[in-house]
Protein backbone atom coordinates (compact mmCIF):
# COMPACT_ATOMS: atom_id res chain seq x y z
CA UNK A 1 0.00 0.00 0.00
CA UNK A 2 2.84 2.43 1.17
CA UNK A 3 5.22 2.89 -1.65
CA UNK A 4 8.40 3.70 0.60
CA UNK A 5 8.58 1.69 3.78
CA UNK A 6 9.05 3.80 6.58
CA UNK A 7 12.85 2.80 7.90
CA UNK A 8 13.48 0.52 10.97
CA UNK A 9 15.63 1.48 13.97
CA UNK A 10 17.15 -0.54 16.53
CA UNK A 11 16.48 0.93 20.58
CA UNK A 12 19.06 1.09 23.12
CA UNK A 13 18.30 2.09 26.60
CA UNK A 14 20.36 2.88 29.46
CA UNK A 15 18.03 2.18 32.97
CA UNK A 16 20.23 4.57 34.88
CA UNK A 17 23.91 5.92 34.89
CA UNK A 18 25.95 3.61 35.65
CA UNK A 19 25.04 0.64 33.78
CA UNK A 20 25.55 0.27 29.68
CA UNK A 21 23.00 0.68 27.62
CA UNK A 22 20.80 -2.76 26.37
CA UNK A 23 19.22 -3.12 23.42
CA UNK A 24 15.16 -3.51 24.26
CA UNK A 25 13.83 -3.70 20.48
CA UNK A 26 12.94 -1.47 17.38
CA UNK A 27 10.47 0.83 16.09
CA UNK A 28 9.70 2.00 12.88
CA UNK A 29 10.21 5.89 12.17
CA UNK A 30 11.24 8.23 9.17
CA UNK A 31 14.22 9.81 10.79
CA UNK A 32 16.14 10.07 13.96
CA UNK A 33 13.64 12.66 15.50
CA UNK A 34 10.60 11.00 15.40
CA UNK A 35 12.69 7.99 16.03
CA UNK A 36 13.70 9.12 19.30
CA UNK A 37 10.02 10.35 20.56
CA UNK A 38 8.86 6.91 19.28
CA UNK A 39 11.02 4.91 21.19
CA UNK A 40 10.28 6.53 23.83
CA UNK A 41 6.65 6.07 23.64
CA UNK A 42 7.12 2.91 22.97
CA UNK A 43 10.14 1.48 25.11
CA UNK A 44 10.03 4.23 28.31
CA UNK A 45 6.29 4.15 30.07
CA UNK A 46 7.29 3.30 33.13
CA UNK A 47 10.73 5.16 33.50
CA UNK A 48 12.76 2.14 32.14
CA UNK A 49 15.49 4.96 31.15
CA UNK A 50 17.62 7.51 31.84
CA UNK A 51 19.16 7.21 28.13
CA UNK A 52 17.99 6.36 24.42
CA UNK A 53 20.07 5.38 21.77
CA UNK A 54 18.31 4.67 18.01
CA UNK A 55 20.57 3.01 15.11
CA UNK A 56 19.45 2.35 11.95
CA UNK A 57 18.73 -1.57 11.80
CA UNK A 58 20.35 -1.15 8.49
CA UNK A 59 23.53 0.27 9.84
CA UNK A 60 24.53 -2.62 12.05
CA UNK A 61 26.53 -5.30 10.21
CA UNK A 62 26.12 -8.63 12.85
CA UNK A 63 27.74 -11.93 12.80
CA UNK A 64 25.79 -15.00 10.83
CA UNK A 65 25.13 -17.72 13.40
CA UNK A 66 26.25 -20.16 10.15
CA UNK A 67 30.16 -18.72 10.99
CA UNK A 68 29.29 -19.11 14.93
CA UNK A 69 32.02 -21.93 15.22
CA UNK A 70 34.68 -20.46 13.16
CA UNK A 71 34.73 -17.13 14.80
CA UNK A 72 33.99 -18.34 18.65
CA UNK A 73 35.27 -21.54 19.03
CA UNK A 74 38.59 -20.75 19.37
CA UNK A 75 38.22 -19.45 22.35
CA UNK A 76 36.87 -22.43 24.07
CA UNK A 77 40.42 -24.41 23.22
CA UNK A 78 41.80 -21.51 25.42
CA UNK A 79 41.58 -22.06 29.18
CA UNK A 80 44.58 -20.85 30.26
CA UNK A 81 43.00 -17.00 29.50
CA UNK A 82 40.85 -18.56 32.66
CA UNK A 83 42.40 -17.76 36.07
CA UNK A 84 40.86 -21.45 37.50
CA UNK A 85 44.29 -22.68 34.57
CA UNK A 86 46.42 -21.28 37.17
CA UNK A 87 46.89 -23.48 40.52
CA UNK A 88 47.98 -21.32 43.77
CA UNK A 89 48.65 -22.79 46.73
CA UNK A 90 45.87 -22.28 49.45
CA UNK A 91 48.78 -21.11 51.96
CA UNK A 92 48.79 -17.96 49.52
CA UNK A 93 45.13 -17.53 49.84
CA UNK A 94 43.69 -15.42 47.53
CA UNK A 95 44.10 -14.25 44.57
CA UNK B 1 -2.77 -8.82 26.26
CA UNK B 2 -4.78 -10.24 24.19
CA UNK B 3 -3.04 -13.57 22.66
CA UNK B 4 -5.87 -15.90 21.30
CA UNK B 5 -5.33 -19.74 20.43
CA UNK B 6 -4.02 -19.73 16.98
CA UNK B 7 -6.00 -19.66 14.35
CA UNK B 8 -5.78 -22.04 11.21
CA UNK B 9 -1.84 -22.54 12.25
CA UNK B 10 -0.58 -24.88 9.81
CA UNK B 11 3.40 -26.26 10.49
CA UNK B 12 4.03 -27.49 7.34
CA UNK B 13 7.78 -28.26 6.85
CA UNK B 14 10.13 -30.05 3.93
CA UNK B 15 13.66 -29.76 5.39
CA UNK B 16 15.43 -33.20 5.29
CA UNK B 17 14.99 -35.32 8.89
CA UNK B 18 18.41 -34.59 9.82
CA UNK B 19 17.91 -31.14 9.93
CA UNK B 20 14.45 -31.33 11.35
CA UNK B 21 15.78 -34.02 14.10
CA UNK B 22 18.82 -31.44 14.87
CA UNK B 23 16.99 -28.34 15.14
CA UNK B 24 14.63 -30.77 17.82
CA UNK B 25 17.75 -31.19 19.70
CA UNK B 26 18.48 -27.71 20.15
CA UNK B 27 14.75 -27.05 21.34
CA UNK B 28 14.54 -30.19 23.62
CA UNK B 29 17.70 -28.88 25.28
CA UNK B 30 15.40 -25.30 25.90
CA UNK B 31 18.24 -23.50 23.73
CA UNK B 32 16.12 -20.63 22.63
CA UNK B 33 15.73 -20.03 19.05
CA UNK B 34 17.31 -16.24 17.62
CA UNK B 35 16.41 -14.51 14.47
CA UNK B 36 19.03 -15.60 11.61
CA UNK B 37 19.37 -19.44 13.27
CA UNK B 38 18.24 -21.71 10.76
CA UNK B 39 15.25 -22.86 11.24
CA UNK B 40 12.23 -25.12 9.84
CA UNK B 41 10.12 -22.75 7.51
CA UNK B 42 7.26 -24.77 8.93
CA UNK B 43 7.99 -23.50 12.33
CA UNK B 44 8.77 -19.98 11.08
CA UNK B 45 5.30 -19.79 9.47
CA UNK B 46 3.37 -21.24 12.62
CA UNK B 47 5.50 -18.05 14.56
CA UNK B 48 4.98 -15.70 11.58
CA UNK B 49 0.90 -16.18 11.91
CA UNK B 50 0.93 -16.68 15.59
CA UNK B 51 3.17 -13.43 16.57
CA UNK B 52 1.06 -11.12 13.54
CA UNK B 53 -2.36 -12.44 14.67
CA UNK B 54 -1.20 -11.20 18.68
CA UNK B 55 -0.29 -8.14 17.15
CA UNK B 56 -3.27 -7.38 15.41
CA UNK B 57 -5.08 -8.14 18.19
CA UNK B 58 -3.34 -5.69 20.74
CA UNK B 59 -4.18 -2.96 17.80
CA UNK B 60 -8.13 -4.00 17.26
CA UNK B 61 -7.97 -4.45 20.89
CA UNK B 62 -7.43 -0.81 21.46
CA UNK B 63 -11.53 -0.41 19.92
CA UNK B 64 -13.86 -1.48 22.23
CA UNK B 65 -12.01 0.71 25.47
CA UNK B 66 -11.21 3.54 23.20
CA UNK B 67 -15.13 4.07 23.43
CA UNK B 68 -14.83 4.38 26.87
CA UNK B 69 -12.07 7.62 27.38
CA UNK B 70 -14.41 10.00 27.02
CA UNK B 71 -16.98 8.66 29.25
CA UNK B 72 -14.79 7.21 31.97
CA UNK B 73 -17.05 7.95 34.94
CA UNK B 74 -13.82 10.02 37.05
CA UNK B 75 -10.46 11.35 36.36
CA UNK B 76 -8.80 8.78 38.04
CA UNK B 77 -10.58 5.89 35.78
CA UNK B 78 -9.88 8.18 32.27
CA UNK B 79 -6.11 8.54 33.09
CA UNK B 80 -5.87 4.62 34.03
CA UNK B 81 -8.02 3.74 30.71
CA UNK B 82 -5.81 6.43 28.67
CA UNK B 83 -2.68 4.33 29.78
CA UNK B 84 -3.92 0.93 29.54
CA UNK B 85 -4.87 1.29 26.08
CA UNK B 86 -1.75 3.16 25.22
CA UNK B 87 0.09 -0.16 26.56
CA UNK B 88 -2.10 -2.25 23.97
CA UNK B 89 -0.99 0.17 21.26
CA UNK B 90 2.70 -0.32 22.69
CA UNK B 91 2.41 -3.96 22.93
CA UNK B 92 1.22 -4.75 19.42
CA UNK B 93 4.04 -2.92 18.56
CA UNK B 94 6.69 -5.12 20.57
CA UNK B 95 4.83 -8.12 18.65
CA UNK B 96 5.11 -6.30 15.26
CA UNK B 97 8.93 -6.08 15.57
CA UNK B 98 9.43 -9.36 17.07
CA UNK B 99 7.61 -10.78 13.95
CA UNK B 100 9.72 -9.05 11.62
CA UNK B 101 12.71 -10.86 12.88
CA UNK B 102 11.64 -13.30 10.52
CA UNK B 103 11.68 -11.74 7.45
CA UNK B 104 8.10 -10.23 6.86
CA UNK B 105 8.05 -6.15 6.46
CA UNK B 106 5.63 -4.26 8.63
CA UNK B 107 3.84 -3.02 5.85
CA UNK B 108 3.12 -6.90 4.78
CA UNK B 109 1.57 -7.30 7.80
CA UNK B 110 -0.29 -4.04 8.17
CA UNK B 111 -1.75 -5.17 4.71
CA UNK B 112 -3.29 -8.48 5.76
CA UNK B 113 -4.29 -7.23 8.76
CA UNK B 114 -6.60 -4.89 6.68
CA UNK B 115 -7.32 -7.02 3.41
CA UNK B 116 -8.95 -9.52 6.47
CA UNK B 117 -6.31 -12.26 5.16
CA UNK B 118 -5.18 -12.07 8.73
CA UNK B 119 -7.17 -12.67 11.79
CA UNK B 120 -7.31 -11.32 15.58
CA UNK B 121 -8.79 -12.24 18.69
CA UNK B 122 -12.44 -13.32 18.13
CA UNK B 123 -13.10 -11.58 21.75
CA UNK B 124 -12.91 -7.71 20.13
CA UNK B 125 -16.02 -8.35 17.86
CA UNK B 126 -17.81 -8.00 21.26
CA UNK B 127 -18.83 -4.13 22.20
CA UNK B 128 -18.21 -2.48 25.50
CA UNK B 129 -21.75 -1.17 25.58
CA UNK B 130 -21.70 -0.15 29.83
CA UNK B 131 -19.04 1.26 31.48
CA UNK B 132 -19.13 -1.89 33.52
CA UNK B 133 -17.89 -3.72 29.99
CA UNK B 134 -14.86 -1.80 31.18
CA UNK B 135 -14.88 -3.40 34.11
CA UNK B 136 -15.14 -7.05 32.90
CA UNK B 137 -12.70 -6.24 29.89
CA UNK B 138 -9.95 -5.98 31.92
CA UNK B 139 -10.69 -8.71 34.90
CA UNK B 140 -11.73 -11.38 32.34
CA UNK B 141 -10.05 -10.66 28.66
CA UNK B 142 -6.89 -9.28 30.28
CA UNK B 143 -6.90 -12.09 32.35
CA UNK B 144 -7.23 -14.36 30.07
CA UNK B 145 -4.83 -13.46 27.90
CA UNK B 146 -2.40 -13.14 31.11
CA UNK B 147 -2.87 -17.11 31.64
CA UNK B 148 -1.87 -17.88 28.06
CA UNK B 149 1.12 -15.39 27.81
CA UNK B 150 2.84 -16.04 31.10
CA UNK B 151 2.93 -19.83 29.00
CA UNK B 152 4.44 -17.88 25.93
CA UNK B 153 7.40 -16.40 27.96
CA UNK B 154 8.88 -20.18 27.44
CA UNK B 155 8.80 -19.83 23.67
CA UNK B 156 11.32 -21.23 22.12
CA UNK B 157 11.68 -17.92 19.77
CA UNK B 158 13.65 -15.42 21.43
CA UNK B 159 12.36 -12.36 20.32
CA UNK B 160 8.42 -13.48 21.08
CA UNK B 161 9.32 -14.81 24.60
CA UNK B 162 11.28 -11.52 25.68
CA UNK B 163 8.18 -9.56 24.26
CA UNK B 164 5.88 -11.81 26.25
CA UNK B 165 7.75 -11.27 29.17
CA UNK B 166 8.06 -7.31 28.80
CA UNK B 167 3.97 -7.10 28.18
CA UNK B 168 3.11 -9.80 31.11
CA UNK B 169 5.37 -7.03 33.25
CA UNK B 170 2.83 -4.24 31.93
CA UNK B 171 -0.42 -6.61 32.03
CA UNK B 172 -1.04 -6.82 35.22
CA UNK B 173 -2.32 -3.36 36.23
CA UNK B 174 -4.45 -4.05 33.12
CA UNK B 175 -6.61 -6.83 35.14
CA UNK B 176 -6.24 -5.15 38.30
CA UNK B 177 -7.90 -2.17 37.08
CA UNK B 178 -10.71 -4.11 35.69
CA UNK B 179 -11.43 -5.79 38.98
CA UNK B 180 -11.09 -2.62 40.56
CA UNK B 181 -13.92 -1.27 38.74
CA UNK B 182 -16.07 -4.38 39.03
CA UNK B 183 -15.48 -3.86 43.08
CA UNK B 184 -16.90 -0.55 43.30
CA UNK B 185 -19.98 -1.74 40.91
CA UNK B 186 -20.42 -4.13 43.14
CA UNK B 187 -20.37 -2.00 46.20
CA UNK B 188 -22.18 0.37 44.51
CA UNK B 189 -26.16 0.60 44.36
CA UNK B 190 -28.49 -2.28 43.22
CA UNK B 191 -28.54 -0.76 39.36
CA UNK B 192 -24.42 -0.77 39.95
CA UNK B 193 -24.14 -4.43 40.74
CA UNK B 194 -26.68 -5.49 38.20
CA UNK B 195 -24.65 -3.38 35.33
CA UNK B 196 -21.92 -5.41 36.31
CA UNK B 197 -23.28 -9.22 36.64
CA UNK B 198 -24.61 -8.23 32.79
CA UNK B 199 -21.02 -7.54 31.80
CA UNK B 200 -19.98 -10.88 33.43
CA UNK B 201 -23.00 -12.39 31.79
CA UNK B 202 -21.87 -11.29 28.24
CA UNK B 203 -17.95 -11.41 28.59
CA UNK B 204 -17.94 -14.72 30.31
CA UNK B 205 -18.34 -17.26 27.06
CA UNK B 206 -16.22 -15.00 24.82
CA UNK B 207 -13.64 -15.15 27.70
CA UNK B 208 -13.50 -19.07 27.72
CA UNK B 209 -13.75 -18.80 24.10
CA UNK B 210 -10.42 -17.21 23.37
CA UNK B 211 -8.37 -20.11 24.31
CA UNK B 212 -9.42 -21.46 21.23
CA UNK B 213 -10.96 -25.08 20.63
CA UNK B 214 -10.34 -27.97 22.09
CA UNK B 215 -7.72 -29.71 19.90
CA UNK B 216 -7.98 -33.34 20.32
CA UNK B 217 -5.41 -34.91 18.28
CA UNK B 218 -4.57 -32.16 16.21
CA UNK B 219 -1.12 -32.94 14.44
CA UNK B 220 -0.52 -28.87 14.04
CA UNK B 221 -0.73 -28.17 17.64
CA UNK B 222 1.30 -31.43 18.70
CA UNK B 223 3.86 -29.85 16.39
CA UNK B 224 3.86 -26.56 17.88
CA UNK B 225 3.99 -28.22 21.09
CA UNK B 226 6.77 -30.00 19.62
CA UNK B 227 8.46 -26.91 18.78
CA UNK B 228 8.18 -25.24 22.24
CA UNK B 229 6.14 -22.25 20.50
CA UNK B 230 3.38 -23.73 22.68
CA UNK B 231 3.75 -25.19 26.10
CA UNK B 232 0.39 -26.00 27.23
CA UNK B 233 -3.07 -26.87 25.96
CA UNK B 234 -5.70 -24.38 24.94
CA UNK B 235 -7.85 -26.67 27.36
CA UNK B 236 -5.26 -26.74 30.14
CA UNK B 237 -5.32 -22.75 29.89
CA UNK B 238 -8.78 -22.18 29.56
CA UNK B 239 -9.25 -24.39 33.21
CA UNK B 240 -6.33 -22.71 35.03
CA UNK B 241 -7.92 -19.67 33.78
CA UNK B 242 -11.87 -20.88 35.45
CA UNK B 243 -9.98 -21.75 38.40
CA UNK B 244 -8.29 -18.71 39.15
CA UNK B 245 -11.69 -16.99 37.88
CA UNK B 246 -14.59 -18.28 39.66
CA UNK B 247 -12.88 -17.39 43.19
CA UNK B 248 -12.57 -13.46 42.21
CA UNK B 249 -16.51 -13.80 40.86
CA UNK B 250 -17.63 -15.04 44.43
CA UNK B 251 -15.97 -12.34 46.39
CA UNK B 252 -17.73 -9.71 44.22
CA UNK B 253 -20.86 -11.79 45.14
CA UNK B 254 -22.06 -11.86 40.89
CA UNK B 255 -22.75 -15.25 39.75
CA UNK B 256 -20.63 -17.07 36.98
CA UNK B 257 -23.62 -17.44 34.32
CA UNK B 258 -22.91 -21.44 33.87
CA UNK B 259 -25.46 -23.38 35.54
CA UNK B 260 -23.21 -26.81 34.71
CA UNK B 261 -20.26 -24.95 36.75
CA UNK B 262 -19.36 -27.46 39.58
CA UNK B 263 -16.12 -28.26 41.51
CA UNK B 264 -14.90 -31.79 40.84
CA UNK B 265 -12.68 -33.22 44.11
CA UNK B 266 -11.43 -35.29 42.04
CA UNK B 267 -9.79 -33.07 39.77
CA UNK B 268 -9.46 -30.30 41.94
CA UNK B 269 -10.77 -28.55 39.01
CA UNK B 270 -13.82 -26.45 37.75
CA UNK B 271 -15.94 -28.80 35.67
CA UNK B 272 -17.67 -26.34 33.13
CA UNK B 273 -20.86 -26.49 30.61
CA UNK B 274 -20.66 -26.68 26.80
CA UNK B 275 -18.72 -23.79 24.96
CA UNK B 276 -20.85 -22.65 21.58
CA UNK B 277 -18.24 -23.33 19.18
CA UNK B 278 -20.31 -22.29 16.35
CA UNK B 279 -20.61 -18.90 17.68
CA UNK B 280 -16.84 -18.74 17.91
CA UNK B 281 -16.31 -19.85 14.62
CA UNK B 282 -19.07 -17.18 13.48
CA UNK B 283 -16.86 -14.39 14.61
CA UNK B 284 -13.72 -15.62 13.82
CA UNK B 285 -15.41 -15.86 10.23
CA UNK B 286 -16.61 -12.10 10.47
CA UNK B 287 -20.29 -12.53 11.41
CA UNK B 288 -19.70 -11.01 15.10
CA UNK B 289 -21.61 -8.22 16.16
CA UNK B 290 -18.88 -5.35 15.56
CA UNK B 291 -16.68 -7.25 12.91
CA UNK B 292 -17.29 -5.07 10.08
CA UNK B 293 -17.15 -1.96 12.48
CA UNK B 294 -13.76 -2.80 13.60
CA UNK B 295 -12.19 -3.21 10.02
CA UNK B 296 -13.76 -0.02 8.65
CA UNK B 297 -12.28 1.96 11.89
CA UNK B 298 -9.08 0.39 11.21
CA UNK B 299 -8.86 0.96 7.39
CA UNK B 300 -10.37 4.16 8.05
CA UNK B 301 -7.44 5.11 10.30
CA UNK B 302 -4.82 3.54 7.79
CA UNK B 303 -6.26 5.52 5.26
CA UNK B 304 -6.49 8.74 7.23
CA UNK B 305 -3.12 8.70 8.34
CA UNK B 306 -1.25 7.92 4.88
CA UNK B 307 -0.57 11.89 4.59
CA UNK B 308 1.01 11.84 7.51
CA UNK B 309 3.39 8.66 6.93
CA UNK B 310 4.20 10.10 3.37
CA UNK B 311 4.76 14.07 5.19
CA UNK B 312 7.42 12.32 7.47
CA UNK B 313 9.28 10.85 4.54
CA UNK B 314 9.06 13.25 2.17
CA UNK B 315 10.61 15.78 5.05
CA UNK B 316 13.22 13.44 6.48
CA UNK B 317 14.06 13.30 2.40
CA UNK B 318 14.49 17.16 2.48
CA UNK B 319 16.72 17.08 5.79
CA UNK B 320 18.91 14.24 4.30
CA UNK B 321 19.28 15.94 0.95
CA UNK B 322 20.04 19.46 2.19
CA UNK B 323 22.76 17.74 4.80
CA UNK B 324 24.57 16.01 1.29
CA UNK B 325 24.68 19.89 0.25
CA UNK B 326 25.87 21.80 2.48
CA UNK B 327 28.46 18.92 3.69
CA UNK B 328 29.54 19.11 -0.03
CA UNK B 329 29.34 22.57 -0.29
CA UNK B 330 32.10 22.46 2.77
CA UNK B 331 34.54 20.49 1.12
Amino acid sequence: MTEVTTPLWEVFIRARNGLSHKHAGSIHAADSEMALQAARDVYTRRGEGQSVWVVRSSDIVASDPVDKDMMFEPTATKIYRHPTFYEIPDEVGNM
Amino acid sequence: MYSQGLIGADGATEEDEAFLQAFQKRIDAELKIEPNDPMPEGYRKTLVRQMSQHAHSEIIGMQPEGNWITRAPTLRRKAALLAKIQDEGGHGLYLYSASETLGVSREELTDQLLSGAAKYSSIFNYPALTWADIGAIGWLVDGAAIMNQIALCRCSYGPYARAMIRICKEESFHQRQGYEIMIALCNGSDEQKELAQDALNRFWWPSLMMFGPSEGDSVHSSQSMAWKIKRFSNDDLRDKFINATVPQAEYLGLSVPDPDLRWNEQTKSYDHGDIDWEEFWRVVKGDGPCNRERMKNRRRVHREGAWVREAALAHAQKREERKQTSRMAAE
